[in-house]
């Protein structure tokens, strides 16, 4: 607790970032009974409205509630986000240990793979993934998962790399542990402070990834709440409910930026190196 | 002259694999789906006779590496098949579509490169931790920002608020404004941060204090000798944000309505037209990784300390 409270003193702005995630994880927990009306309630007699004391944030197209949306909203852009990040960090993970435990063709192979993947920029691959899965909220899953994969990969692979070779790694060896346990036990641990610090960048990179493919229409599919997908009839907003265009990107920016700026401090914590920085 | 083509041989070197990954993946997309190839080639409506035809003609009867093989051939000639919807060829469709692809991602990276450089330059004037922090948060900033949303903004305020650009649609350049300053804004910030790190690290350097030491001005050390070799790391950035700018056009044409590419893609991932997809994911795709190469190149080509 004193070691949190001391990162935070250090880094005011990762400080700042943890009380807005802090924000949109309680819109995601406790959303719908913050909501003041439901979030796909349909009244199309109140379209379009602006901002007033029913609706602060106005309505849309069909007159749904626009705050309660945006509520609603915090709970899947932030499930997917989660869910993905998970399932990218667990097989990238598993992907970057394997090279480094194993070296010579396997390594050099993976890497290979994992190169011409970040060379790729990650709309094209999410946009392969939803044509071979269609649209939907599990393919966002997925193709965002896929996104996260090879960079999951390489951080792990260079951070498990010198643990490999080390003393105490030997030593477990030696004293006959299997290679499993030697990795689960022993190498995975030494990953754990820059993938947790990747992790929380990552969150945000998918947050945008997501929310960009459901407001192509190619991810989480109407009536669901999404703030990608809230903006996507934005255009139709901008004369008459403009708060409506704006809130969503609001949500969205504020969201990625604090998951940024908390992972770029972690990072710097956990690596003495990168904390004298060049000015 | 014989160490440019020793890195252009270096660069295919490299690009080769990554463009047979990229042939094999979009050629899996057609098999990955679940279902008959040919069916899914034919379109989900097509009379068996139809798909039988399909079948023969993309000789998906053959075995699979000697359908790729197939495959190859057919995209080196410039056929990439045509479309389920429309049986219009992808090749020409695409053609049609890509100038204003390529103008929305050029005109993003004149916007990036420029404001980037003129930030980062500025800033590189001063010495205070206070400037860098503050680019640090400004390019965190504008790379958070959905470059959808962005445009989104950028509408409300220039088309309907002002009224002095017009909101979608092509046909005057004018109409190209607001998609590319949406576009190369979100680049803007990293290539200002890393103009100023790069700048700043070179004005520390032994040639610029000869330089200062023998009388020249400042601001004439740092434009004669600090700025060029400084910007050698920027275009590596800039290079390597080029494929992003050409994916990101998938995003800003669908707010502006343009009809490029990546409006093509969206579209026809909704309408299950796979030939569509898969020529557009191909083309762009690879655009981005000969960029990508190109910028390499040109980057170690520059750079004397590679070039020998």
């Amino acid at each position: 607790m004193t070691a949190s409270l001391a990162f935070f003193r250090r880094d005011p702005l990762a400080a700042v970032a943890a009380v807005v995630l802090a924000v949109a994880a309680i819109a995601a927990l406790a959303g719908p009974w913050l909501a003041p009306f439901d979030p796909l309630g349909v009244d199309l007699a109140a379209n379009y409205q602006p901002s007033s004391w029913t609706h602060p944030l106005g309505t849309d197209h069909l007159g749904r509630d626009t705050l309660s949306r945006l509520l609603a909203g915090a709970r899947v852009s932030l499930g997917i986000a989660l869910a993905a990040t998970g399932a990218g960090l667990l097989v990238g993970a598993a992907l970057g240990l394997v090279a480094a435990w194993r070296r010579g063709v396997v390594d050099l192979l993976f890497m290979q793979a994992v190169d011409i993947l970040l060379a790729l920029p990650e709309l094209l691959l999410a946009i392969t993934a939803i044509t071979i899965l269609g649209r939907g909220t599990t393919s966002t899953v997925v193709a965002v998962a896929v996104y996260a994969v090879p960079s999951f990969a390489r951080i792990v692979r260079a951070a498990a790399q010198p643990l490999v070779g080390a003393d105490y790694v030997t030593a477990a060896r030696a004293a006959g542990a299997s290679d499993a346990r030697v990795l689960w036990r022993h190498v995975l641990p030494g990953c754990a402070a820059p993938m947790l610090a990747h992790a929380t960048v990552m969150l945000g990179s998918a947050i945008l990834l997501a929310s960009g493919l459901s407001f192509l229409g190619l991810g989480v599919q109407p009536p669901e709440a999404e703030w990608g997908a809230m903006l996507s009839r934005g255009r139709e907003l901008l004369r008459t409910a403009p708060l409506g265009a704006v809130a969503p990107g609001v949500a969205i920016t504020a969201t990625v930026l604090s998951f940024s700026l908390l992972g770029d401090g972690l990072r710097d914590a956990a690596s003495p190196r990168r904390r004298s920085r060049l000015t | 002259m014989r160490g440019l083509g020793r890195l252009v041989g270096r660069a295919l070197a490299r690009l080769v694999p990554v463009l047979l990954a990229i042939s094999i993946l979009v050629f899996s997309i057609v098999h990955a789906i679940p279902g008959d190839p040919a069916v899914i080639a034919a379109g989900l409506e097509a009379a068996p006779a139809t798909v039988e035809r399909i079948r023969r003609d993309l000789g998906l009867d053959q075995p699979l590496p000697i359908q790729f093989a197939s495959f190859v051939g057919r995209t080196l000639a410039g056929d990439l098949g045509v479309s389920i919807r429309t049986g219009a060829p992808v090749g020409q469709e695409i053609l049609d579509r890509l100038p204003h692809t390529v103008i929305l991602a050029a005109g993003g990276v004149v916007i990036a490169v420029g404001l980037g450089l003129a930030i980062g330059i500025a800033a590189s004037l001063s010495r205070r931790v206070v400037t860098d922090r503050l680019l640090t948060a400004l390019s965190l900033l504008s790379a958070s920002t959905p470059s959808y949303w962005l445009a989104l903004m950028l509408m409300l305020v220039f088309s309907v608020g002002l009224g002095w650009l017009p909101a979608i649609g092509v046909g005057t350049p004018a109409h190209y404004v607001l998609p590319c300053v949406a576009l190369g804004l979100q680049s803007a910030g990293a290539v200002a941060r890393m103009t100023r790190a790069s700048v700043r690290e070179v004005l520390a350097q032994d040639f610029l204090r000869a330089a200062r030491a023998k009388g020249v001005p400042e601001r004439l050390a740092i434009a004669r000798h600090g700025l060029r070799n400084a910007l050698l790391p920027v275009l590596g950035l800039v290079g390597l944000r080029v494929g992003g700018l050409l994916a990101g056009t998938v995003l800003v044409e669908s707010v502006f309505a343009v009809p490029g590419v990546g409006r093509m893609m969206v579209d026809a991932v909704v309408a299950r037209d796979f030939p569509m997809v898969q020529g557009g994911v191909l083309v762009v795709a690879t655009m981005v990784v000969v960029v990508n190469a190109l910028t390499d190149v040109t980057a170690s080509w520059l750079d004397p300390r590679v070039r020998t």
